[in-house]
């Protein structure tokens, strides 16, 4: 299937859950995070889209007072087909359903993503922090990030760009 | 050693011990084996067939308890920082540190913009020679490891320190 097939196909199953945006480069589709697992669990098994393979999940921050977006990369192993789904979260309040029941190796994609940028995925069964320390403090690849001034008493020296050490 | 060390008033005879056990410590000084990034594939290369540390009485250890010396051979990550910490706790006195390499050392290229990196391993334990590079070459490594040793042979481990 080509694209706009697959956005087609996808569109016509859930009406009012793609979401047009032209500003979207070719090959994303944007979708409404209301009933995502749903749109999921379709995308896996109808036979015709059959996206069997989930290749990553990350994040991205707009920036300033953006939404903060996840993003998520499909390959049909069957049809060799591929798309790449977008999700707007509200920046003050992350949240979207968890896929990792559809696609396992979500459990992990979720995790990282959750780690570096605070989104959380509802109805993961074990969201924690993978790559910081269970106690680190914020989300490190938010535009909006500081860095904390002590970690278990290690005292973290601050750098600015400009001015040189703090 | 523990009950002998630092007992004793600086004469003749204990300063003559006291180099004869310079000379034991630093000829035979065990690293631990535990590498952190690429500067433990030179120091992988510093004991491997080509530059043998064996010949200068350096073999790796996996445990803590028996090492010696501790080469922090690689990028020191906050996560990381506090099991170095507890590594070194664990290891047996007389214990010496090496920081291998910018990372070990300052920080390195994360100095700046890496929110996760210790800027250098010596805010969470003492160190006693710095190797610099990114990474040091083994000879550079080799060069740093017989610094240390000369530093263990001046050391004199029976004498009381005067205060």
């Amino acid at each position: 299937m080509t694209f706009n097939e697959v956005k087609e196909a996808l569109s016509d199953q859930f009406p009012g859950s793609v979401i047009q945006n032209d500003d979207l480069p070719e090959g994303q589709i944007e979708i409404n995070s209301e009933n995502w697992l749903e749109v999921a669990t379709f995308m896996k098994t109808d036979p015709k889209l059959s996206f069997d393979q989930l290749e990553c999940i990350t994040g991205v921050d707009t920036g300033d007072d953006g939404p903060l977006q996840s993003h998520y990369n499909f390959h049909s192993m069957e049809h060799r087909h591929k798309v790449e789904i977008v999700i707007n979260h509200d920046r003050k309040e992350p949240k979207v359903a968890s896929i990792e029941q559809v696609w396992r190796i979500g459990d992990w994609f979720e995790r990282e993503t959750f780690d570096m940028f605070g989104i959380v995925y509802e109805g993961h069964r074990d969201l924690r922090r993978i790559l910081c320390p269970d106690d680190w403090e914020g989300w490190p690849l938010r535009k909006d990030y500081e860095t904390q001034e002590s970690f278990h008493g290690i005292l973290v020296p601050k750098i600015k760009e400009e001015e040189g050490w703090e | 050693m523990g009950l002998l060390e630092n007992k004793f008033q600086d004469n003749v005879v204990v300063a003559s011990l006291d180099k004869i056990l310079g000379w034991a410590r630093s000829t035979s000084p065990w690293y631990f084996q535990f590498g952190l990034a690429c500067c433990a594939i030179e120091m992988m290369a510093s004991a491997a067939s080509r530059h043998d540390l064996e010949r200068i009485g350096m073999m790796p250890r996996s445990s803590p308890r028996q090492a010696d010396v501790m080469i922090v051979a690689g990028t020191v990550t906050m996560k990381m920082a506090l099991r170095v910490k507890k590594l070194y706790e664990q290891m047996a006195d007389p214990k010496y540190v090496i920081s291998m390499g910018s990372c070990a050392t300052s920080g390195g290229p994360y100095w700046q913009h890496g929110y996760h990196v210790l800027k250098g391993v010596d805010l969470v334990v003492p160190v006693d020679v710095y190797v610099p590079g990114c990474p040091p070459r083994p000879e550079a490594l080799i060069e740093g490891l017989l610094k240390l040793q000369e530093k263990i042979q001046t050391e004199r481990p029976l004498t009381r320190k005067l205060a």
